[in-house]
């Protein structure tokens, strides 16, 4: 999947994750900004599924933040899809 | 050192002293004596006639001599819209007061301004029931010296009585008073309802002050704290925001969660064998908590069953209940919406109690126990049904331990109400942070994923069962809600104690430690 253009999904609403994602110059890697309530507690399990959910899409390149309001695991994961679909589409 | 129920606190606390361990909820009771002592009220003197008014606070304070290392004490119930407790605090660090122990019967947001004087040195120890907003925040980070002491309401009369606490100034906001001091929350532009938590610092607080901005004519009827107790009278412009002291009646919640909760937990009281004529209860004003007021109330009414007394802090639902006839009285030591006061003003069967006689464990029976329903929240609660109300999942504090435990040991059934996580956090867990109220005196919880019972409750558990309704172990509970909220990673904390939870019999029920950064 090719990250072409900046989008978004979620919300800022309590239990939900709000993504933003958006396409990197070249080869710079992954960069991943993380915003949770709940950082102390889920804050390294988020960023792993946020990776592991990259690494599914075969994204190496892009710039992802992640605000998040103590989203479940399978809303996380549906938000991140969402906002790489949109972001690979013209 | 362990206590009996596992938690490690050290033998000796700066700032406290030897520690003395939580034994079991009603080990220290049941011999029927206290070996703690009681200490002598102050005794005073005024002569015939001699005038108690002082033109401003500065001046009435500036009589009593306060002096470095006293101890200033409040009561909390101008909920979010007091003032009074900052203002005194700002008149005593302008007359350079220091190490001043402060303890008020709990702390809330509209303390957020006192930060400054804990940061240099004005505070240095607290005593409350409750800590929040950046108040909670800094003393979990380590900003005092001395730990917290974090006491039950009950256990604060306790501590006062058994010279724990030593009070050397209590200042009484009162939305009433006279020239005397006769003093009362029950009418006035800032009514706020009952006076209860402040009945023992007026006995026992070596100088009193009343504060009110509404001086009525001699006498100030009804009498909540008696002249005879108080030094000083103060008229001010506003003893706080009355928007926020007059938050006008408390709504039953809306959320599909908090009412299907409530519906489950009613249904637990009405088989439980508990749900008799006569029967007494008590509810907190908290989401799902209150909610079960309104599905115990249409129970009653269709079944035609009346109870007894209600009691606690009162909302205007409660007085609803009362006036309906549903119980014939309410004993107020609290009331947490505006509408209450007119009720405790008007209504002969609407009783303004003390703390002493709500929940403390040292006399000869407080009312909590002789409570048959009382229906609790919990922030967190583990396997062994132990349940934390002062720290968040973040490990900060930010609750109140309230009349939380001093309920729970005193009512025939204990019902906790709480949904099994709350965003991505678990609220079932196998550990959790601090206890405050024994599980040996929590006999159920209630979640939308299922009812626990306490297995020392066995006969309830049947009667239970026997209802249909879908009873689950504890356990069990704890593993599905992991399943869906994952594991989360153990909060650190540093060796620092920053605050110490009192049982209501004054043993050390837990501690609390610092949250590393």
């Amino acid at each position: 999947m090719k990250i072409i253009k900046k989008a978004q999904a979620g919300t800022f609403e309590s239990s939900d994750i709000l993504i933003l994602v958006e396409p990197v110059s070249g080869n710079s890697g992954r960069k991943i900004e993380i915003d949770s309530t709940v950082m102390k507690e889920y804050g390294e399990s988020i960023k792993e599924l946020i990776n592991s959910c990259l690494d599914s899409f075969h994204i190496q390149n892009i710039h992802l933040i992640a605000k998040d309001k103590g989203a479940l695991k399978p809303t996380i994961q549906a938000r991140i899809e969402t906002a790489l679909k949109r972001a690979s589409q013209q | 050192m362990k206590n009996t129920i596992g938690r490690e606190i050290p033998e000796k606390i700066d700032g406290i002293g030897k520690v003395d361990l939580f034994i079991g909820a009603w080990e220290k009771l049941k011999k029927g004596w206290m070996d703690e002592i009681t200490i002598p009220p102050p005794n005073k003197a005024k002569m015939p006639h001699q005038c108690k008014s002082c033109m401003d606070l500065e001046k009435a304070i500036a009589l009593t001599n306060p002096k470095n290392g006293m101890t200033v004490s409040f009561h909390h119930h101008l909920r979010n819209g007091d003032n009074i407790l900052v203002k005194t605090i700002d008149i005593l660090a302008k007359m350079g007061i220091k190490d001043i122990t402060l303890a008020s019967s709990s702390l809330n947001q509209s303390h957020d301004p006192l930060l400054k004087y804990l940061k240099d040195g004005t505070i240095t120890k607290i005593w409350t029931s409750g800590l929040r907003g950046v108040l909670g925040k800094a003393v979990s980070n380590g900003l005092l010296e001395y730990p917290v002491v974090i006491h039950s309401h009950g256990g604060r009369v306790r501590a006062i009585h058994t010279g724990k606490i030593q009070v050397d100034l209590v200042i009484i906001a009162a939305s009433a008073a006279d020239e005397e001091g006769n003093a009362t929350g029950s009418h006035g532009k800032s009514a706020f309802g009952s006076l209860g938590y402040a009945m023992i610092d007026a006995q026992y607080a070596k100088q009193v002050i009343v504060v009110t901005d509404n001086m009525v004519d001699f006498p100030c009827i009804p009498i909540s704290i008696s002249q005879n107790f108080v030094d000083y009278v103060v008229k001010v412009d506003s003893i706080g925001d009355a928007s926020r002291i007059a938050t006008g009646t408390t709504r039953i919640t809306k959320s599909p969660l908090d009412l299907r909760i409530a519906k489950l937990a009613a249904d637990v009281i009405e088989h439980s064998g508990f749900f008799t004529p006569g029967f007494s209860f008590q509810v907190g004003a908290g989401g799902a908590s209150l909610a079960v007021a309104k599905f115990i109330r249409e129970k009653m009414t269709r079944q035609g069953l009346k109870g007894s007394f209600l009691l606690g802090g009162v909302t205007s639902y409660i007085v609803d209940m009362l006036e309906e006839g549903l119980f014939r009285t309410v004993f107020d030591v609290q009331s947490f919406d505006a509408a209450v006061s007119s009720s405790i003003l008007n209504n002969k069967n609407h009783i303004e109690i003390p703390a002493s006689l709500y929940a403390n464990p040292f006399n000869c029976g407080c009312l909590t126990n002789k409570l048959d329903v009382v229906v609790l929240g919990a922030l967190e609660i583990d396997t062994d049904f132990n349940v934390n109300v002062i720290t968040g999942s973040d490990g900060t504090i930010r609750g109140a331990s309230g009349g939380h435990s001093d309920t729970a040991s005193g009512a025939n059934l204990t019902v906790v109400v709480c949904p099994s996580f709350r965003g991505r956090v678990a609220i079932v867990k196998k550990k959790i942070h601090t206890i405050v109220t024994p599980g040996e005196t929590i006999d159920v919880l209630v979640t939308e994923r299922g009812i626990c019972v306490n297995p020392a409750r066995p006969e309830l558990e049947e009667k239970l069962i026997k209802a249909g309704l879908n009873i689950k172990k504890i356990e069990d509970l704890q593993k599905e809600v992991e399943s869906i909220v994952g594991v989360e990673k153990e909060i650190e904390f540093t060796d620092k104690i920053v605050g110490v939870v009192e049982y209501r019999d004054g043993t050390i029920i837990d501690v609390i430690r610092q949250v590393k950064n």
